[in-house]
């Protein structure tokens, strides 16, 4: 049987991590569809198709699904899913709001965030904020599994899928969307930079995380923080890196002032590379760091950032 | 109107966990157990809401082992007025959980539920989701500020760009996230007012509610290990090693 995608996206492309739910969803099957609903999601759909390893693109056009409300987007997945043996999302805020929603209206369980793809119906994935990792096997006939995108990685090439209009399933009348306040920024989106400058409770106020943009900004990185960081105030919500944040695993992962709490290790330590800058000589997060520094950081970020200027 | 509120008995958020010899799952005997920390925030914003005279009643749920019990008394010791326990020995996957609560929400009639978004346990972020739609209700999940007023319910949630803003109809689900509250801490006075609190003892038979796990695990394993690396001295060092070891920069 095949397995549905379901995709998020901006109304123009999908999601970056859509290409990571691909290459998740090709190790449980051969024949992966991709489900596109939205309002004017021509374009969207489209980008899906150019996705290697898809077979088949479902547009679903309704104006109740251009906010990726749950309350209706799950009714039309819903009606899907009898023809499929898998239903999978990328494990962000979209997919983690209505995965869980689909699987309960199936009546089967839920796997949440695999890191690996056992076999069809078994998958590894962390729990304790990755200080175990479980073997778990899913016994029901239909399986919605949610992936972590950063471990998943996405075939190269492009492909051609038909795209296939299906009709929506209308709004539930339940939810509806207001509005959004999103952090502007030019820089490389968190989840797929390729480096990561993070900043910790060390940098003692937003004022100074200045200076972790400017060393960003030289090295086009995204820019993160831990929990204590935001929750200090200092940058918003959708900077923090951890167990309940984002997950990241760049090349290079550059923690600035964090000292290294287990909820935080749990989102980036699987980076390629990482660099540690505390002036604790004991912190944890020395643990995991390929490359650390004790010391200022005061002192040390505005020398590292001019020493990446010189090449 | 009434809210619901589930508090989940988990391993201390402060307790280094270790995995079991034998591979089955996670040590847990003469381990700190506490309510799961995002349980605590949605306790304390019920309680918020019956302070300011929206919610008349808050009800606290747990389902698990007799000690679940403890859990609830610390919901009681916040201020919450009464707890329900689904007493039962088997594991409980998040779909029992919800079935466990629906039948619960079914005979108390809550006008909202408020649940973690996710157990530090098992990190599976479902419950809550799986409620909302078992009930059919709508969902307001990763919650950073909440007000209700009218039937309805307007919802700032946590998402990957940033915030949004959903208004959703009464009754619902809601799910906290880590900015939509700073618990109290339960005074000693309190702590001793929650002993006479009333807690009712249920099994999931007699809700009608079959709980057999879905999902088997097969084993649980330590994650692969990050050697620690070296520690520089200079910036310059570090540059020359991101240059010319790691080859990142």
């Amino acid at each position: 049987m095949a397995i549905l995608v379901v995709a998020a996206h901006d109304g123009k492309t999908v999601r970056a991590n859509v290409a990571n739910a691909v290459a998740a969803a090709s190790h449980m099957g051969s024949d992966v569809h991709v489900l596109v609903a939205g309002s004017n999601a021509g374009d969207a759909a489209k980008s899906a198709a150019a996705i290697q390893g898809v077979a088949k693109v479902l547009q679903a056009e309704d104006a109740a699904y251009a906010n990726w409300l749950a309350e209706d987007i799950a009714p039309l997945v819903v009606k899907l899913a009898p023809n499929y043996s898998h239903v999978v999302m990328a494990a962000d805020s979209v997919g983690k709001n209505i995965a869980p929603r689909v699987a309960a209206l199936l009546d089967v369980a839920q796997v949440s965030e695999a890191i690996q793809v056992v076999s069809p119906d078994t998958f590894v994935r962390p729990i304790y904020a990755g200080n175990a990792m479980a073997t778990v096997q899913s016994s029901d006939k239909i399986k919605v599994v949610t992936i972590r995108p950063t471990n998943f990685k996405a075939v190269a090439g492009s492909g051609s899928a038909a795209i296939e209009q299906i009709g929506g399933a209308g709004a539930s009348g339940l939810s509806s969307f207001v509005g959004a306040e999103l952090s502007k920024s030019e820089r490389p989106e968190l989840t797929s930079a390729k480096i990561v400058v993070s900043g910790g409770r060390g940098l003692a106020s937003g004022e100074n995380f200045k200076m972790l943009e400017t060393l960003a900004d030289k090295l086009g990185a995204g820019l993160g923080a831990s929990r204590a960081a935001v929750d200090a105030g200092y940058v918003p919500n959708d900077y923090q890196v951890g167990q309940t944040g984002k997950v990241v695993a760049p090349d290079l992962y550059i923690a600035i002032g964090i000292s290294g709490a287990i909820q935080h290790l749990a989102g980036m330590k699987d980076s390629k590379t990482i660099v540690a800058i505390n002036k604790d000589e004991e912190a944890p997060i020395f643990q995991v760091a390929d490359y650390g520094i004790v010391g200022d950081l005061f002192q040390i970020v505005p020398e590292l950032t001019a020493a990446v200027d010189k090449k | 109107m009434k809210v619901l509120v589930a508090v989940k008995r988990v391993i201390d958020y402060n307790v280094k966990i270790r995995v079991k010899a034998d591979n089955t799952g996670v040590e847990t005997a003469n381990v700190k157990m506490s309510m799961n920390p995002f349980d605590e925030i949605a306790v304390e914003e019920a309680l918020r809401m019956k302070e300011k005279g929206i919610a008349t009643e808050v009800i606290a749920f747990s389902a698990g082992p007799a000690q679940c019990q403890e859990t609830i008394r610390t919901a009681l010791a916040m201020g919450a007025d009464r707890g329900i326990l689904v007493q039962t020995d088997v594991e409980l996957q998040p779909l029992a959980v919800a079935k466990l609560m629906k039948a619960v929400v079914d005979k108390e009639q809550p006008g909202l539920v408020i649940v973690g978004k996710q157990a530090i346990d098992d990190d599976s972020n479902q419950t809550g989701q799986m409620l909302a739609a078992l009930l059919g209700w709508s969902q307001g999940t990763f919650a950073n500020k909440l007000h209700v007023a009218d039937g309805s319910a307007e919802v700032k949630r946590e998402v990957d760009g940033g915030l949004e803003n959903i208004k959703i109809k009464l009754p619902a689900v809601i799910t906290t996230d880590l900015r939509l509250n700073e618990p109290r801490y339960a005074s000693l006075p309190n702590i001793m007012k929650a002993k006479k609190k009333p807690i009712d003892v249920l099994a999931p038979d007699a809700l009608g509610v079959d709980v057999a796990p879905r999902i088997k695990t097969l084993k649980v394993e330590e994650p692969p290990k990050r050697k620690a690396g070296i520690k520089v001295k200079t910036v310059a060092e570090l540059v020359d090693k991101l240059r010319n070891e790691a080859g990142v920069i």
